[in-house]
């Protein structure tokens, strides 16, 4: 304790300065937009703060691999062996498929689909704030990562990237309150807008009327509208249609695929037409 | 010699209450995760008020900010609006028993979150919903504790 009594500017002219400051930066940041330097180089300069929440998860993950007995790990090995094997055959059948799709797209003089590329990203922070659902992953702009990028799992669409580090980048996941993703229904092709509310098990749709043909137990995929995500990848399934008719419309709720609450390994996707490439880290994965 | 004693020890734990907000944890007691950072700031701000002040303040929310994702100043205004009546009144607030401490930290960060859901409204066209104010009850039970445990580190790292 140095003195009872303040030295220089009254409390009351710092709390108003500082009040300012932050102020004006909110203002720049969100009227005029241009704190997106400032946004990407502190987000680098924060990262080890990012790496260092997950380090305790990375640690538990790497006794219990350590623990694992051989016999299990050799359990392991022949169920994957078998899933393998099983994925093969339906990949053949596939690509069968797709050469014939686009012969067929072909003779319709309709455009070929090019394939798109893919890269495993690895979430290292999640922001809890209900307000802004966002992850944040462990690929920046060296690997090729772009604004507006699709992200997947491997049950469905994830979202999208919204801002770029070096090495991390930040995915707003579709249940953000500020996300809407146009869907198609797989059934009979309805097109609908699912909009996040911020909960992670829970879309809505928005403006469907009372006389839609959805059903409960739909199946949602994207309809490539929009341009931000490649067409015909599942995101949600519809949980409950409320045909209220005080209601200016049906109240539809969809379940998304994806389980963003605990979502692990994901998947960036390089739709055929973009200007941007992935560039791999050429580093072996580290399961020694 | 304008490094003080305990800059260190300090800076760690700013950083341990930023590594505790995003550290991932089971989606059960994601809802009642407390506030960290607010209970690590409000504590140097009631122990050390000469030293950590409205510049400190200002510097968590932005680094906050950033690690949230959210609109630039929308958490370093909250935290700077939640640290007015803490600096102003430390020596009242110093004196109360832990219980009251509780209960004045708990209105703090009602105050503080109120105003982030408040900016978030107004900017981004956020909805409310009732599970994020839970974090004031969690924040404000865990309180005691939080007081005991900076009060012997402060003590330990000599932080003046």
């Amino acid at each position: 304790m140095k003195s009872l009594f303040e030295h220089g500017p009254s409390l009351r002219t710092r709390l108003l300065l500082a009040l300012t400051v932050a102020g004006s930066l909110m203002f720049l940041d969100h009227r005029l937009q241009t704190m997106q330097p400032v946004r990407s180089f502190l987000s680098t300069a924060i990262a080890p703060v990012q790496y260092l929440a997950v380090l305790p998860e990375e640690v538990m993950d790497r006794l219990v691999y350590l623990a694992t007995t051989r016999s299990a790990l050799r359990e392991d090995n022949q169920q994957l062996r078998d899933e393998l094997l099983e994925l093969q055959m339906a990949v053949q059948r596939l690509n069968f498929l797709e050469n014939e799709n686009a012969r067929l797209r072909q003779l319709l003089d309709s455009e070929v689909r090019a394939a798109s590329r893919r890269m495993v990203a690895e979430v290292v922070a999640v922001a809890t704030d209900p307000f802004s659902h966002q992850v944040v992953i462990n690929k920046g702009y060296a690997n090729g990562v772009y604004e507006g990028q699709p992200v997947l799992d491997n049950r469905g669409i994830v979202g999208q990237i919204m801002s770029v580090g070096r090495s991390t980048a930040r995915v707003l996941l579709i249940s953000d309150q500020s996300h809407g993703i146009s869907l198609r229904a797989e059934r009979n092709d309805i097109r609908v807008i699912a909009q996040g509310v911020g909960d992670l098990n829970r879309l809505e749709l928005s403006f469907i009327p009372h006389s839609t043909k959805l059903q409960e137990g739909d199946v949602l995929v994207s309809s490539g509208l929009g341009e931000v995500f490649p067409e015909g990848y599942p995101v949600a399934q519809i949980a409950s249609i409320d045909r209220d008719e005080r209601l200016q419309y049906a109240r539809v709720v969809a379940v998304p695929f994806a389980q963003l609450d605990r979502i692990r390994t994901l998947l960036l996707l390089w739709p055929a037409d973009a200007t941007e490439t992935p560039v791999f880290d050429d580093e072996v994965s580290d399961v020694d | 010699m304008w490094i003080k004693s305990g800059l260190v020890p300090l800076l760690v734990s700013y950083v341990i209450a930023l590594v505790l907000m995003v550290m991932p944890i089971p989606a059960l007691f994601e809802p009642w995760r407390p506030d960290w950072v607010a209970l690590v700031v409000l504590y140097w701000l009631i122990a050390i008020p000469h030293r950590v002040g409205f510049g400190t303040v200002l510097i968590i929310g932005l680094l906050t900010d950033i690690l949230m994702g959210t609109t630039f100043g929308i958490y370093a205004t909250a935290l700077v609006v939640m640290a007015y009546p803490a600096i102003r009144h430390f020596q009242r607030i110093r004196n109360y028993s832990l219980t009251q401490q509780l209960l004045v930290v708990g209105v703090l960060i009602l105050i503080k979150r109120v105003l982030v859901y408040q900016l978030e409204h107004l900017l981004n066209d956020a909805v409310f919903n009732w599970p994020y104010l839970y974090p004031v009850l969690s924040s404000a039970v865990i309180w005691p504790w939080v007081f005991l445990i900076l009060r012997r580190y402060r003590r330990r790292h000599l932080i003046r």
